[in-house]
């Protein structure tokens, strides 16, 4: 294990401020290990964190980073292995002692109260009191203020939490565990839930934490983020820590290696496309959203049998309303929706999954599963009807069953058995169920909409070579995505949207990081003008 | 094909006005339509002459009302409100009319009900008040349960209980006691009989996270079956129609004209709803424990990781429901007949439940819930002695529909606290 110490040397470069991390570490944590029933979550894991450091915590879902920093919280209980914080061996029994050790946790699932202000959720548990029996929130609102105003954490303390946007949010998080006087800071997945500009706000608030002393824990499985804000990297896989790595000296691609265990192909690599007739034929479709405004506006839109049409696309620019109109889930307003020729705008889902039509939904919990039913449940959502798995009116359970099986097995569903409720699988695995059941039909149109979103690289590497697959099976495919790395890897031609239409058209081949990113904004430079939209052109600039 | 689009920048929304059915609609013609009949009824069925005596009580003088100008004033007041709410769009304007038609609904409806008749006023609201001290105690008690995080619809069956067992206890002590001492014992006996119950409820379904649902029904049955059998076997012997708890004039106040009859003349229990009314408010919003109540209501996780006691906030939070519980089954029981019958509480402590969601979980919003509720009551048997030819049961539905306007309408969604009636599970996700 002490051959993990080498890179110590080093690590302080990056580390600002003047006490160098030399000497006994803030936190450390030898030989921690948690069973679940079935499961050796975290085995014999050992970490340092030195005072006034990033320590990157990379792992794929399910690779024990989050028991690891419930344990070290006091959420869990270690079954072996000792937490020692400034030298000291500690045992925690509950949050509390993780608190008065020092130690602050935001979690990936915030734990606010909606209702609550930011004052109340920031003092919740250690609160400002005048006398024995009431708040003192006037005292509690200026700690507030003066944390906000050192940290640079903008923040309203008498705004309720639930009007806050989640950037804002993730602030009062951090808020609470500096009014706690945390100097160890544990992020889990603070990046899931942010664009990239909220993201780039919190790496800024880090830095300043940095240079105040606070030393914190980043947990994360985005590659980029982890090269960009970490002093330090320790690599977990399956419950184990397996190496650490130097920011500075390391590639995404050397990272994702040593996160999966194996070679992994960051570039999709696909052969060039065989495009035949068209499958998907998209006529002045125009489409409300709920609120009733008009979110897709007369958009015309064709898919081969063969090609990948990615649609890229600031989130809010129309495309779940678009995709919705297609699947059946939203009456369009106006317009025509055509599979292989035939109308099927407005008709029931049913009717459009059996023209041949698979849907990889944006949002899965709730579109693409029922949480509570076992897994081989939910690979038969859309056939249970059928043969072989219905006879008459009762449901063929063997059929069921082996079907599961078979596609457990296939997609390699990482599930403790075909039994168990979907609900707790992790979503990659929740994913892999969706895609094993849509791609195991036979399909002439398959709509993907952001099927790799919050997925690891492992899964996320999957589930793209398979979407290439049914392309060369021959069905046509429409991407949605709002990573435009996926959209480019993936795409034979990338349509973009911008306020409720296709802005442009390019082939792959033309569609570069840059022009892509400009036609987002609503912006046609005159290098792809010929791709534009006739209609677009005039008010291009405007 | 299809160039014609709109262009790309307009951001103004397209979408085609389609005609909603939203709840002022819905009001909107029901008031139109209640004008209307207000208008013609007052045309046809009342004559000038008409008029209703509103009497206050000793010391203040009578107020004649000319009937049919009332109900012809109030009648154009619905009509004309009703087709504003359809042609203005303003919704805060919408929402006023509305509201003022929802209140003035009561008095209209006593002022035709005691045509060519005369009825006192104070005496209703001083009756009104007092039947609803059980509800509005019973929605305090499903305040402290609910705000936790607890589903307590058991409020029935603790006050049953504390009926029973506080009068049960009287009884037994009342030979070798005082009067007042063995009441007083008895309505410890009554608070702490909730608790007990509420002490059971806690335990199948925060312990052992039992479906709270099922277990507030088992504490219902439960509690009737139990009481039934304890007055069978101890109080069939004894003597009905014992003493009531005396009542508290409150000194120079309940001396006052009207304002003293309401508030100031009523027994111990009428005034512990006052009490508990505040107590509960500060409680929830101005204390620690309040703070951390409702945290562990929402998001008992959250609390959780600050280092909050789910388990123990919740299981004291249903214990003290149950104890408000209790005292509010001492009110039918010890305050009110002096006796005790099967079943007595007579689904007052749904109601309860009812005022505790009419007033959105918060205290002040569930005390009228409760008035309105215990203003129902009062109607009801006012109604009977005016001999309004209109069957009694109808007449007693009218202020329930006034609830159903007055929920639906106005009040809107009612959101309960999030983690209510979810067990919380520690490790679970």
């Amino acid at each position: 294990m002490d051959e993990r110490n080498v890179h110590r040397g080093d690590q302080g470069g990056s580390a600002s401020g003047p006490g160098s991390p030399v000497g006994i570490p803030v936190l450390e944590v030898s030989g921690l290990t948690k069973r679940f029933p079935g499961v050796l979550a975290n085995d014999h894991i050992s970490l340092k964190l030195h005072k006034g450091e990033v320590l990157g915590l990379l792992g794929e879902n399910g690779a024990g980073k989050s028991t690891l920093m419930n344990m070290i919280y006091g959420l869990y209980q270690p079954d072996e292995g000792e937490i020692r914080v400034n030298g000291k061996p500690v045992t925690i029994h509950g949050p509390n002692d993780a608190i008065s050790r020092g130690i602050g946790m935001v979690h990936q699932h915030f734990q606010l109260v909606p209702v609550l202000s930011v004052t109340d959720n920031v003092m919740l548990g250690t609160e400002s009191m005048r006398g024995r029996i009431f708040l003192n929130r006037g005292a509690a609102r200026k700690r507030i203020l003066d944390i906000a105003a050192q940290y640079g954490l903008e923040v309203d303390p008498d705004a309720l939490v639930q009007d806050l946007p989640v950037g804002v949010q993730q602030r009062v998080e951090i808020i609470k565990a500096l009014y706690r006087r945390a100097d160890i800071l544990i992020l889990d997945e603070p990046t899931a839930v942010l664009t990239p500009q909220e993201a780039e706000g919190l790496f800024g608030i880090m830095r300043t934490l940095i240079d105040r002393g606070t030393s914190i824990i980043f947990i994360s499985h985005k590659l980029k983020e982890v090269l960009e804000i970490c002093d330090r990297v320790q690599v977990l896989r399956l419950g184990k820590v397996v190496g650490e790595a130097d920011p500075k000296t390391s590639t995404e691609h050397s990272l994702a290696e040593l996160m999966v265990g194996r070679d992994v192909v960051l570039q999709v690599e696909k052969s060039p496309a065989h495009p035949k007739d068209h499958v998907l034929d998209v006529n002045s479709l125009v489409v409300t959203d709920d609120r009733g405004l008009t979110a897709v506006k007369s958009l015309n839109l064709q898919v081969r049998a063969g090609e990948i049409l990615g649609i890229a696309g600031v989130q809010g620019n129309g495309q779940t309303e678009l995709v919705e109109a297609i699947t059946g889930l939203r009456k369009p307003v106006s317009g025509k929706v055509l599979i292989d020729g035939k109308d099927v705008t407005g008709k029931p889902p049913r009717d459009i999954t059996e023209a041949g039509t698979g849907h990889v939904p944006e949002d899965r919990q709730k579109n693409g599963m029922v949480m509570s039913f076992a897994v081989r449940d939910n690979m038969v959502l859309q056939t249970y009807y059928e043969l072989p798995f219905s006879k008459s009116i009762l449901r063929d359970e063997k059929a069921i069953d082996a079907n599961a099986e078979h596609l457990v097995k296939q997609y390699d569903v990482r599930t403790p058995g075909i039994y168990t409720p979907i609900g707790k699988l992790s979503g990659g695995n929740q994913q892999k169920v969706i895609v094993a059941r849509e791609f195991s039909r036979p399909l002439r149109l398959l709509i993907a909409a952001q099927p790799t979103r919050g997925l690891d690289v492992g899964s996320i590497e999957y589930i793209h070579k398979q979407i290439i697959a049914m392309r060369d099976q021959g069905a046509a495919v429409l991407l949605v995505s709002a990573e435009l790395d996926e959209i480019l890897s993936l795409s034979d031609t990338v349509a973009v949207m911008y306020a409720g239409n296709i802005i442009a058209t390019l082939p792959i081949d033309k569609a570069d990081r840059n022009t892509v990113g400009l036609l987002m904004a609503g912006v046609v430079p005159d290098h792809a003008r010929e791709f534009a939209t006739p209609m677009t052109k005039e008010v291009s600039h405007g | 094909m299809a160039v014609a689009a709109p262009t790309i920048n307009e951001a103004a929304p397209a979408g085609r006005k389609r005609i909603k059915i939203t709840r002022t609609l819905v009001f909107s013609i029901l008031f139109v339509a209640f004008g209307v009949w207000l208008i013609l009824g007052a045309i046809n069925t009342l004559t000038p002459e008409t008029s209703t005596l509103l009497t206050f009580g000793a010391g203040t003088p009578d107020l004649p009302v000319p009937t049919q100008i009332i109900t012809l004033i109030s009648g154009i007041y619905y009509a004309a409100a009703g087709v504003i709410c359809l042609i203005m769009a303003q919704q805060r304007l919408r929402t006023i009319l509305l509201l003022i038609g929802g209140v003035l609904l009561i008095p209209v409806i006593i002022i035709i009900a005691a045509a060519d008749a005369s009825t006192n006023v104070t005496t209703l609201l001083s009756v009104s008040l007092r039947l609803s001290t059980p509800i509005v105690l019973g929605a305090m008690a499903g305040i402290w349960c609910e705000r936790s995080g607890v589903s307590n619809i058991a409020i029935e069956g603790m006050m049953l209980t504390g009926a029973c067992n506080g009068f049960v206890v009287f009884t037994i002590l009342s030979p070798n006691l005082a009067t007042g001492e063995a009441q007083l014992v008895g309505v410890i006996i009554s608070i702490l009989s909730g608790g007990l119950m509420s002490l059971l409820l806690a335990w199948l379904s925060i312990t052992y996270k039992t479906n709270q649902i099922v277990a507030g029904t088992v504490i219902n049955i439960m509690a009737v079956g139990i009481t039934s059998f304890i007055r069978r076997e101890v109080l069939f012997s004894s003597e009905a129609g014992r003493g009531t708890l005396a009542p508290w004039p409150i000194p120079v106040l309940s001396d006052m004209p009207v304002v003293g009859e309401i508030f100031f003349s009523g027994r111990p229990i009428f005034y512990m709803m006052f009490v508990l009314v505040i107590v509960t408010h500060v409680m929830l919003y101005f204390t620690r424990w309040g703070l951390r109540t409702r945290a562990v209501g929402e998001n008992p996780r959250a609390a959780d990781t600050l280092g909050v006691n789910v388990i123990r906030n919740r299981w004291i939070n249903v214990f003290i429901g149950g104890m408000i519980a209790g005292l509010a089954g001492a009110w039918f029981s010890l305050e009110t007949t002096g006796s005790f019958d099967d079943n007595m509480t007579s689904g007052r402590g749904f109601i309860a439940l009812a005022a505790m969601i009419f007033g959105k979980w918060t205290p002040f919003g569930a005390f009228a819930g409760g008035i309105l509720f215990g203003f129902s009551d009062a109607m009801g048997q006012r109604f009977q002695f005016l001999g309004v030819p209109i069957p009694p049961q109808f007449l007693q539905m009218v202020p329930y529909v006034i609830t159903i306007i007055v929920l639906a309408g106005l009040v809107g969604r009612a959101q309960a606290p999030k983690a209510d009636g979810v067990p919380y599970d520690k490790e679970g996700k």
